[in-house]
């Protein structure tokens, strides 16, 4: 399985998803700069944490008219999976390629630690590997984690189970004080309609190894491996 | 002909503002008890050439629509005025 990691410039934790899938999960990966136009030959892409062109404008607004997010967008239509992380999440919303908006953090603060998240739905080939309402230890880092979006889409997403994480505490209840952000509905996480794109605030490229602190992030890769594995493998299609 | 548009950009009124609230909060800190509520956007000043006014400003609402705004959490608006050389 080959992972492409798209970086724009800004994009800061492109060498952190990288380490994670060449020296922890043992598989290929390439960099992809924000130029490229070709994704034949990737089996997954991961658009990367940072502050793509210095968050101006909005976080991810400007990231979302580059070249290679035309062919992101075309790799997605096509049901090639996605994962975006933290500015990876802002920029796959801004493209439209995910529901909603986030935008700053509730109490304006930049929140920087560990989070509880529960996986709401463990169907998905982004959290497969899962157990139901299994809660994982993620940090987040950012200062525009706040979702929002409209009551009529949230009725859909929740209708077709598109929320795929929510912040909880450590015993997996929601409320106030375990939401970093102050998302709408405690969420983390959500999917597209098809769900082959999923976009997290939550960083589980950093949550890889014992020695970081918590090996849950590695739920979130381990699914993606094991639907492509069920699926028969073979790249690019 | 040279025009410059005056663009404002707004949260929703039904979107939360964080950066409004804590700017409403400090104006009743220096006792202006009478601010009943603050909300922050963005103001941007933009020129372009057109030959009509209209041409121009549907070309700025394009604008506002696909990048200048986020219509999931924005709503804008504008006004386009002749400009000095």
């Amino acid at each position: 399985m080959k992972f492409g990691i798209i970086v724009f410039p800004g994009s800061n934790c492109d060498l952190d998803a990288y380490h994670l899938v060449k020296d922890v999960l043992k598989k290929e990966a390439s960099y992809i700069w924000w130029e490229e136009t070709d994704l034949s030959g990737y089996d997954a892409l991961i658009l990367p944490g940072g502050f793509s062109y210095g968050d101006y404008l909005r976080a991810g607004a400007i990231a979302r008219f580059t070249p290679v997010m035309g062919a992101v967008i075309q790799f997605a239509r096509q049901g090639g999976l996605v994962l975006g992380i933290c500015n990876g999440f802002q920029v796959l919303t801004e493209a439209g390629l995910l529901p909603g908006a986030l935008y700053r953090n509730a109490h304006l603060q930049f929140r920087c630690g560990w989070t509880y998240v529960r996986v709401e739905n463990h169907t998905l080939p982004f959290t497969g590997a899962a157990r139901p309402d299994q809660v994982l230890k993620i940090p987040v880092a950012h200062g525009d984690g706040n979702y929002y979006v409209g009551p009529e889409v949230l009725r859909r997403l929740k209708k077709n189970r598109q929320i795929v994480l929510r912040y909880v505490d450590a015993a997996g209840r929601e409320s106030a004080a375990a939401n970093p952000n102050g998302s709408l509905d405690h969420i983390a996480a959500v999917c597209n309609e098809s769900g082959n794109v999923l976009g997290m605030m939550p960083h589980p490229e950093r949550a890889g190894e014992a020695l970081l602190g918590s090996e849950d992030g590695l739920v979130i890769f381990r699914s993606l491996l094991q639907y492509f594995d069920q699926r028969g493998g073979g790249s690019g299609d | 002909m040279l025009w410059k548009a005056r663009i404002e950009i707004t949260l929703k009124k039904e979107v939360l503002d964080p950066q409004g609230a804590a700017v409403e909060n400090a104006l009743k800190a220096l006792h202006y008890n009478n601010v009943k509520q603050v909300r922050i956007g963005k103001y941007m000043e933009l020129y372009l050439e057109a030959e009509e006014r209209e041409a121009g400003a549907k070309q700025v609402e394009e604008m506002c629509r696909r990048l200048l705004a986020n219509p999931v959490i924005e709503d804008f608006s504008y006004t386009l005025t002749e400009a000095e050389r």
